[in-house]
């Protein structure tokens, strides 16, 4: 009943999704449905429905604008149709040039942060201090506290940025950590075998 | 021995190239020429101007850990006799370490792809706007209520009371007078004995004029062993009659040539004690280095 009578000409949803659009227009960074039913002085539902008005409206094929979940809020990017146009025009100074070493660190903040670089070392094996740097300067990891103990090392996140940039609505969408080297079992046997091999 | 091609510098440090060797069917660990490994490292090393020290330590850890593993597979006995880790145990700690760095290479390789497949969203970049200034909202006032609240805010705030702060320093000359007058009377004593019933604090600062005395060569220091009694003895004859507090040589000028008002604790600062003497060095040190640095400027330019 109340649904249909919102879509019945002086649609209030309709005006209230027009200043969704704009506010996510001036934002650089996605905006959580909280923040803008804040700025709308709305409703969180009523802005969760205006925003589902809009991500009709902008969709691939359908705008050169489209509306995306991203980083636990929505935000407008460029339509995959327009990325050649938008990369002769732009540049991409966050994931260029991303080191084996800096993924490999991301990885291990993205799924154990927040975590100092000593932990990340003791997992990687080797010193993290460079990759660390250079993940904080692109923005994509960030300090998040110290340790608890006293001096403790400085903690590392992920930032929004790195979920946007890697496209995930949350860190909940990164792949189980179960699911990668699920093969465990064969390393250790391998190591078994090396371990206790007699010599023949 | 099979030939083993290996650029170190392909490898993400030492589990990587673990990893890799060990998943390598062709490669076992005890086919690894590591002599070979090492002098191709040292080669690398010698063509270079200078040693990354960062690089030489892993490079340390990696050769190592592959020992390790080259040694268990070519005499197991032997290994788990020296080893108070039994091998399987050790296995088993490098199997969970190797793994959980394997399940983070594949994630840094599922991000890899994703970047890629992701390439062709664009979007924009910069800095958050800044969220409005939010509005103060202030309640209707009249003249006389402000004033109120003003003339409460103009009396001068209660003194701070200090009274809790219970460590108090003794002042440092208190003990050099105590020590030299002691010193005056017997040719020597025992620090331990002498200092036994005072507070912690105290004895501190007792070791710290004994400190005093001694840099300014005035005692001779012996300990026997270490926590050994400290026996102090005079260095030089010390004029009994000499007044207290008045040495001919005051290692702390401000203590003995600007006595404090009597009854103030001199110092109730922890800083305050060490930090004049060391202050007064430093502008010593500095000064003697600046008039050396303008006499060599002044000869140079003569």
């Amino acid at each position: 009943m109340d649904s249909t009578l919102r879509l019945i000409a002086s649609n209030p949803v309709d005006q209230l999704a027009r200043t969704v659009e704009a506010l996510l227009v001036v934002a650089s960074a996605p905006l959580s449905v909280a923040e803008l039913a804040e700025a709308c002085a709305d409703d969180p539902e009523r802005v969760e429905t205006a925003v589902g008005l809009l991500r009709e409206r902008y969709t691939e094929r359908r705008s050169g604008i489209v509306l995306e979940e991203v980083a636990g809020g929505y935000a407008f990017r460029a339509s995959r149709e327009a990325s050649d146009a938008c990369a002769r025009l732009f540049e991409r100074p966050v994931e260029r040039g991303l080191s084996q070493a800096a993924l490999e660190t991301l990885a291990v903040v993205a799924y154990l942060g927040p975590c100092s670089r000593p932990e990340i070392a003791r997992i990687r094996g080797v010193a993290a201090d460079s990759a660390v740097a250079s993940l904080v300067e692109r923005g994509l990891i960030s300090e998040a506290g110290r340790e608890s103990v006293p001096g403790g090392a400085v903690r590392y996140r992920t930032t929004p940025l790195f979920e946007r940039v890697f496209a995930l609505e949350s860190l909940a969408a990164l792949p189980r950590l179960d699911d990668l080297g699920a093969d465990t079992g064969e390393l250790r046997d391998r190591l078994l075998e090396v371990a206790s091999a007699r010599a023949s | 021995m099979r030939e083993l091609e290996l650029d170190l510098e392909a490898f993400e440090g030492p589990f990587d190239l673990l990893l890799t060797l060990l998943l390598k069917e062709e490669l076992e660990p005890r086919e690894v020429d590591v002599a070979g490994i090492v002098i191709s490292f040292v080669e690398n090393l010698a063509e270079r101007d200078a040693i990354d020290l960062e690089a030489c330590g892993e490079f340390l850890v990696l050769i190592s850990a592959l020992l390790e593993l080259k040694a268990r597979s070519l005499f197991p006995e032997e290994a788990a006799e020296l080893d108070d880790l039994e091998p399987e145990e050790a296995a088993e700690e490098l199997a969970r370490r190797l793994a959980e760095y394997r399940r983070m290479k594949e994630a840094s390789v599922w991000l890899a792809e994703r970047l890629v497949a992701e390439r062709d969203r664009w979007f924009r970049l910069g800095p958050a706007p800044l969220a409005p200034e939010p509005e103060r909202r202030l309640a209707p006032q009249n003249a006389t209520s402000l004033a109120e609240a003003l003339r409460g805010l103009a009396v001068p705030p209660p003194k701070v009371s200090l009274s809790h702060m219970a460590l108090r320093f003794p002042p440092v000359s208190q003990f050099l007078e105590r020590f030299r007058s002691l010193l005056g009377r017997r040719r020597r004593f025992d620090f331990d004995a002498e200092v036994g019933g005072l507070s912690r604090v105290e004895q501190a600062v007792a070791f710290l004029a004994l400190l005093e005395l001694r840099k300014a060569g005035e005692i001779a220091l012996e300990q026997a062993a270490p926590f050994a009694p400290i026996r102090i003895s005079s260095s030089r004859p010390w004029p009994a009659a000499a007044p207290a507090g008045r040495s001919p040589a005051p290692p702390w000028p401000d203590a003995a040539d600007e006595p404090m008002p009597s009854g103030a604790v001199q110092s109730t600062v922890p800083f305050g004690l060490g930090s004049s003497a060391a202050s007064q060095e430093r502008e010593e040190g500095l000064e003697l280095s600046d008039s050396e640095r303008i006499e060599t400027w002044t000869a140079r330019s003569a």
